[in-house]
């Protein structure tokens, strides 16, 4: 079968153009080369550091253990029935994003994200393997030959490498650190330390090393988000058009002074910008406001003599007033204006929330079911026995006495499960282990009476000097003959 | 209309060449009531995709058990079944158990309870067992129903510590085929002629009397002679009963069958004798233990009895023939 012709002049594809930005510095690229040296340093390092709590639980100070339902942030310990507290993270997060966007823009797309930051040490290497800008376009379109291979070779290579070390990281955080490398390596790690491995190291060099600014233009639903979250009053990179139109060269602007912008035309905010797109076309999906094009833009000017700021972090409504020749409102009262404060508001209440249920929560639990088949026995000396399944949480990380009493129904005695001998006691104690939930079986007998249920409580109180307890409602069932 | 392009791949029918204007598609000739089909082929990852699939299939087919023939199927060259990898999954389940069942086979009942682990493990596999084998009569929840032992409660026939279940378990109740069985045989004191309707209602009397259903009468009175000289020998001058022929408490408030006049009537009148089959030729050994342990954990398993009244284990005497 024949290929099928493309339709001509119409096609739903657009072949990606590729992106070769120039080196920059300034003061924003030295923002970004910090915040990046910052985020890398927390991913890698973050598994590597140790908490001592104690002989029971694991030493790794950040530790999602998935096998033991178990989640470790340095003094916390959160169980799979806490889990409303990542939830609430999570919300702070998307809070946090919000209040993030409405406040400084797209600062999150331009410094922290992960596709920004690995993007960028990718098109580092880019830089030290090829070349700047003007190399890497001639690599690119010179014909393939031992020279290119070579350093296509040593770049993908150590584009690999990084890949490699970022998806070998994240395995880390779900077993213990040192123990995991080891098994790595020896080759006895568990086959889903492998498979997510490979499957984050090839995202991680196919997103950074190939597919870069698309991630945030085609798949990212998050600048998406954005567009309809900016407006006038948002922080956004801005090309002051008013000052820079119509742009002519140096030279022009000298023979006609008046008829020129500040604007030069030299195109270096188009050649540093890592997703390819100019800038002065105004605020558009593809800007991740990186701001390396106000480097470039201000190295321009000051080489030309102009004031730098042509192109400068503004809000729309501030370059309106700025056109009309007023004064745009001072950077804090940007900042903090109605809508980010109610989001700031939002973010910490959640998150005070979060802190408060965090301080007062317990650290033990009981609950108990009642035994459906058989609800009650008939005993030969005519009491009635109940069974009831009770689960003891020990949320501690050390094995803890704990007792469980009977309170209400008058009469009853209860006893741990499997055998008929038992005392007048209406209490047992457990030793629950560290970290642990116990399940013991006890039996409840009471007198027949009047033959109807009755309901009582199992209550918990650890017997150690710190303390706690906790208690659950149960039904003491009866024939009613 | 737009005219087709020199370059125009050579078709069947010559008019396919024509091309749509709007999106530049070929026609392919076809027209229903002026609705022209357009030639829009597959996309090339479709086409890819529909390859692989069929390379796949080849492949399955020559790998593994595919087409149906007269008697079987294809077996394929990897030599996989289905049940050859249900038997080496339930061989591995096997190899896991091995150690704990091999403990099992060997322990001393009384001391497994004490044995928390290797205990946990025979009550899951007896309960399992228990659904297999024994719910039909004991019912799910191990209560029973009149006529059928309920296994949680605190009182037992023939003893309810662990190797009393065990021999009950092995060598079942009544079992005419089984010489270790446990039997007694109470007579049909109605139906056999040994006492009058009169004489029953009185020993049916006493009995209530005894289990706290009735007050004294002189019905009792009269009854409880008559239960001295027919009834003590098996069940106890008292009516405690007697495990080691099976003959019931019958103080407490605990009836196999039933405590009301009727019922007791009809017990004395007609004898009950009711079996169990012995498990020891059907289960293995292991099974039996776990068995023991799980029905001994249900709520009414009783400590092992003090040495110097070991007697009841020995094959259970059937009851002396009547007065």
């Amino acid at each position: 079968m024949t290929a099928p012709a493309p339709a001509k002049g119409f096609s739903l594809y657009a072949k990606r153009e590729p992106v070769f930005p120039k080196a920059v510095s300034g003061n924003f690229r030295r923002l970004k080369w910090a915040i990046m040296a910052v985020t890398l340093t927390i991913y890698y390092v973050t598994p590597w550091l140790r908490w001592d709590r104690g002989p029971y639980a694991p030493t790794q100070a950040v530790l999602v253990d998935l096998a033991h339902r178990r989640f470790y942030m340095f003094g916390i310990e959160i169980w799979p029935h806490e889990f409303y507290y990542v939830a609430g993270l999570l919300i702070m997060a998307g809070i946090g994003l919000f209040l993030l966007t409405s406040a400084v823009g797209r600062a999150w797309c331009g410094y922290a994200c992960p596709q920004t930051v690995w993007t960028d040490l990718f098109q580092l290497i880019d830089r030290l393997v090829d070349g700047d800008r003007n190399a890497q376009f001639r690599l690119h379109a010179a014909p393939w030959g031992p020279g290119k291979i070579a350093r296509r070779l040593v770049k993908w290579a150590i584009w690999l490498l990084i890949s490699l070390a970022t998806g070998g990281a994240w395995v880390f955080y779900f077993a213990d650190a040192p123990q995991l490398a080891g098994q790595l390596f020896n080759g006895s790690a568990a086959p889903v330390a492998y498979s997510a491995i490979l499957v984050l190291t090839l995202t991680t060099f196919v997103f950074g090393g190939f597919m870069r600014e698309q991630v945030c233009i085609y798949m990212c639903p998050w600048p998406r988000i954005q567009t309809a979250m900016l407006d006038e009053k948002s922080l956004i990179v801005t090309y002051k058009d008013m000052r820079g139109e119509p742009r002519g060269s140096v030279k022009a602007a000298r023979a006609e002074p008046d008829k020129f912008g500040d604007c030069i035309d030299c195109d270096q905010c188009v050649a540093v910008c890592p997703t390819g797109i100019d800038i002065r076309d105004g605020a558009q999906v593809g800007c991740i406001t990186c701001a390396l094009c106000i480097d470039a833009c201000d190295a321009v000017m000051a080489q030309v003599g102009r004031p730098r700021g042509l192109i400068d972090y503004a809000t729309l409504a501030d370059a309106k007033v700025e056109q009309a020749g007023g004064k745009p409102a001072p950077l804090l009262k940007t900042i903090f204006r109605a809508r980010t404060l109610i989001y700031l508001g939002l973010w910490s209440a959640i998150g005070l929330g979060l802190l408060f249920t965090l301080g007062n929560r317990t650290r033990v639990d009981i609950s108990a079911a009642q035994e459906r088949n058989p609800r009650f026995v008939q005993l030969s000396a005519g009491d009635i026995r109940n069974a009831y399944s009770i689960n003891i949480s020990n949320m501690e990380s050390r094995p803890r006495q704990m007792r469980v009493a009977m309170e209400g129904l008058a009469g009853g005695h209860m006893w741990q499960g499997e055998s008929s001998e038992h005392g007048p006691e209406r209490a047992i104690d457990v030793t629950v282990p560290a970290d642990s939930v116990a399940r013991v079986t006890v039996f409840v007998a009471a007198p027949y009476g009047n033959g109807h249920s009755e309901d009582f409580h199992f209550t918990l109180r650890a017997l150690d000097r710190e303390g706690g307890g906790d208690n659950h409602a149960v039904t003491f069932s009866r024939p009613l003959e | 209309m737009a005219k087709p392009p020199a370059s125009a791949r050579k078709r069947s029918v010559q008019q396919a060449n024509r091309r749509d204007e709007v999106t530049g598609t070929d026609f392919v000739g076809h027209e229903w009531d002026g609705i022209e089909e357009l030639n829009t082929p597959l996309p090339r990852w479709w086409l890819w995709a529909l390859y692989i699939s069929i390379v796949w299939g080849v492949v399955y087919v020559i790998l593994y058990p595919a087409w149906p023939m007269l008697n079987s199927a294809t077996s394929g060259t990897l030599g996989w079944t289905s049940r050859g990898q249900l038997s080496a999954e339930m061989d591995a389940e096997a190899a896991r158990r091995a150690p704990m069942v091999r403990a099992l086979a060997a322990v001393d009942l009384n001391a497994l309870p004490a044995n928390r682990e290797l205990m946990q493990f025979a009550i899951a596999g007896g309960a399992a067992a228990f659904r297999a084998n024994c719910v039909q009569c004991h019912g799910s929840g191990a209560t029973g129903s009149p006529g059928y032992a309920n296994l949680r409660d605190d009182d037992w026939l023939w003893g309810g510590d662990m190797n009393a279940i065990h021999f009950t378990i092995t060598n079942g109740i009544r079992n005419p085929d089984h010489p270790q069985t446990r039997m007694s045989l109470m007579p049909a004191f109605g139906r056999d002629g040994i006492l009058t309707g009169q004489q029953i209602d009185d020993v049916v009397s006493h009995v209530r009397v005894i289990s706290g259903q009735e007050r004294a009468s002189a019905a009792s009175a009269r009854g409880a002679v008559i239960f001295a000289e027919n009834c003590a020998v098996c069940h106890g001058p008292t009516g405690e009963g007697m495990r080691s022929v099976g003959a019931p408490r019958l103080t407490d408030r605990i009836w196999l069958y039933g405590g009301d006049r009727a019922t007791l009537t009809t017990s004395v009148a007609n004898a009950r004798r009711a079996v169990m089959p012995a498990w020891g030729g059907r289960l293995d050994p292991v099974t039996i233990n776990m068995l023991t342990a799980y029905v001994h954990s249900l709520g009414g398993g009783e400590a092992a009895p003090a040495p110097s009244e070991t007697g009841a284990q020995p094959a259970a005497p059937t009851v002396p023939a009547t007065p």
